[in-house]
């Protein structure tokens, strides 16, 4: 059990980075907590791997220190560290049977026979694993072979964090839904720090209490699902959070009056963009309504396409050329007349240079 | 249901059945033919029925070329596999040295067996030899035409010189096929080196090994040419292994009757260890699985 500091880390697979573009991972300082569960989330090649593997200690970052409760392991084999992972292709030792790799990781710490018995017997009743302890693990399915990689992280009791490195991408969808369910079980009843990581915001929201979300080498936000959902940092957490994501419109700003192709709305907050500056407008499609007739601060659109997905309608909508999606209660109507588009003012963010900026008051 | 019989469609069979008649069945059945007769010259033929299996089975000569086959087969088998497996182990896994070290390990398997012979033939000889020349330049006294020591030495030296490469390229393949999170677990594991070589490294190249294994034992089993250009056998009969005495009996003192019914016993044992190969490596898949 520990908590693991991040401490200016930095990494870059170049033996000479100079430019920010050379890092496949960003500066990053970060504190996880100890016993919680944190997914890492973001699309691929966004250096989520890097970043696990750095704490697992498969890599060396090229900056910055990683401190278990304060002690700095950052040149510390992965062996020695209190850390287990469970990798996206599941890892087994074909020869051993189930009891034996389970057993393995406490043999090869010079564990007596009988602790090993009693933890192996534990941890395989924990992970409905005990019919099939005598088999070798080669014939099992994948599922099961997964439920023993984790495993064999779960059974050592030093463990300081188990690390998930997209740990259900070969598993069947409906078992996915039960190991994700036992893997939050777990999470409850050990209450180890978990990582988690994935491309897959459904799997992160439901797995964590606290979402990473990275892009591009960058930490863009770190937060709670529900912050994420209403203060997206950046325009990415925006667009990767939701489903449909949020809308993100091209604006001009002065003070807390938007602009946008000619049509002005009085914004709940201001800003005063730099020059040079980007300034985005972010509304979730949750907080925008049409309507048939035009108000003060209503837009003109397109209804392009009208989408049933049962709980809801999406309505995709075009504005001066930019798609915007709009989500419609399954009670409300809609048709192509209903082209005055308005939104909750006090929902939408302004984005510069896609980092949302400080709200001041109006 | 009602099937058109065509049976024109047999015709296509033809071309291979008369090629694996003219190629293996004709032959080997006038080895069969030759085995069960006599002859006293004049290419007049008397039945014999199985008077030369029974000299053959029972000669000492034959014990004694089986025994050396099986000693030299079990010797460099024993010196090929580890070594093969050793050499794959510490290969480099990528950049500019994978293919230089690729073509350096398979120019060996490249070179014809009789030249294979002939290079250490000369290397080995005691007057202009390399190998020969400098060992008794340096006092070693080493004569393989003379020594009998020597002589294996030669041999044995020279089948793993020509076909280590061979297993060390299975191996390599089958070393590269294990993916990377094998070897990150491990490290998690806290797996020591030895561990990870017992249960990741050799039942991933499990496979590839049977088959390298296999392909030696069964040439070192057949082998002629290089031993016959090297040695002729000698000193004495000590390095005549069942294909040399074989030959020398058939070409040298023309006995044909007992020749065929060597050849026939030799390849009954053949198929015999091949069917024993065959099973133990099904079986271990099986179980595997």
């Amino acid at each position: 059990m520990a908590e693991i500091h991040l401490k200016k880390l930095a990494h870059s697979y170049l033996a000479n980075p100079q430019k920010p573009d050379d890092y496949a991972l960003k500066e990053i300082d970060h504190v996880w907590e100890d016993g919680k569960a944190y997914a890492l989330l973001g699309s691929s090649g966004c250096g989520k791997s890097t970043l696990l593997n750095i704490i697992s200690g498969l890599l060396t970052p090229s900056q910055g220190q990683v401190l278990f409760d304060g002690k700095d392991v950052t040149h510390l084999p992965t062996e020695q560290r209190q850390i287990a992972q469970v990798f996206q292709f599941p890892v087994v030792y074909d020869t051993m049977t189930v009891y034996d790799n389970l057993a393995f990781p406490l043999r090869n710490r010079k564990q007596s026979e009988a602790v090993i018995k009693e933890r192996v017997h534990e941890i395989a009743a924990m992970l409905e694993l005990t019919p099939d302890l005598k088999k070798k693990a080669q014939g099992l399915t994948a599922d099961a072979k997964q439920k023993i990689s984790l495993g064999r992280g779960l059974v050592r009791q030093d463990v300081a964090a188990i690390l998930f490195d997209e740990p259900l991408t070969v598993i069947d969808p409906h078992l996915k839904w039960m190991l994700r369910m036992q893997l939050k079980s777990l999470h409850q009843r050990l209450n180890r720090t978990m990582i988690y990581v994935t491309h897959d915001q459904t799997e992160a929201l439901t797995f964590a209490d606290q979402v990473v979300v990275m892009y591009d080498g960058y930490v863009v936000q770190i937060g709670t699902p529900q912050e994420l959902f209403e203060r997206p940092a950046h325009t990415f957490v925006g667009y990767f959070i939701g489903s449909p994501g949020m809308n993100v419109l091209p604006a001009s700003l002065q003070g807390n009056t938007a602009t946008l192709n000619g049509h002005s709305l009085k914004l709940a907050t201001a800003y005063t963009p730099k020059s040079g500056e980007k300034i985005e407008l972010g509304i979730r499609p949750e907080f925008t309504h049409l309507s048939r007739e035009a108000s003060a601060n209503s837009l003109p659109v397109t209804i392009r396409r009208i989408e049933d997905i049962g709980r809801h309608k999406i309505a995709r909508a075009e504005f001066q050329g930019k798609e915007i999606n709009i989500i419609v209660p399954e009670d409300k109507p809609v048709t192509p007349e209903y082209n005055q588009l308005s939104f909750d003012l006090d929902k939408v963010h302004i984005y510069a240079n896609d980092w949302l900026v400080k709200q001041e008051a109006a | 249901m009602n099937k058109t019989w065509n049976n024109k469609a047999w015709w296509m069979v033809l071309p291979v059945v008369l090629l694996v008649a003219f190629s293996a069945v004709i032959p080997l059945m006038t080895v069969v033919n030759y085995s069960v007769q006599d002859t006293f010259g004049n290419n007049q033929f008397f039945w014999a029925g199985l008077q030369w299996f029974e000299e053959i089975v029972n000669s000492e000569r034959f014990h004694a070329a089986l025994g050396r086959q099986f000693i030299f087969s079990a010797v460099i088998l024993a010196i090929e596999i580890p070594l093969g497996i050793l050499i794959a182990m510490n290969m480099p896994k990528k950049g500019w040295a994978v293919p230089v070290c690729l073509v350096l390990m398979s120019l060996p398997l490249l070179i014809p067996w009789n030249v294979v012979g002939t290079i250490w033939q000369i290397f080995g000889r005691v007057d202009i030899g390399l190998l020969g020349a400098a060992a008794n330049k340096l006092g070693i006294d080493y004569n393989y035409t003379r020594d009998i020591g020597d002589a294996w030495f030669t041999v044995v030296i020279m089948d793993v010189w020509h076909w280590t490469s061979l297993v060390a390229l299975l191996c390599y393949a089958g070393l590269q096929s294990i993916p990377e999170a094998y070897y990150q677990a491990a490290r998690i594991d806290g797996a020591s080196g030895w561990a990870v070589f017992r249960y990741i490294q050799l039942p991933k190249m499990r496979g590839v090994l049977l088959i390298a294994v296999l392909l030696r034992f069964m040439d070192s089993f057949m082998i002629y040419t290089e031993p016959f250009v090297v040695t002729g056998g000698g000193p004495g009969n000590a390095t005549t292994f069942l294909s040399i005495d074989l030959v020398k009996m058939a070409i040298g003192q023309f006995d044909l009757g007992p020749a065929a019914a060597f050849s026939l016993v030799y390849f009954l044992i053949i198929l015999l260890l091949s069917w024993v190969f065959y099973t133990v490596m099904t079986n271990l898949d099986k179980q595997g699985r």
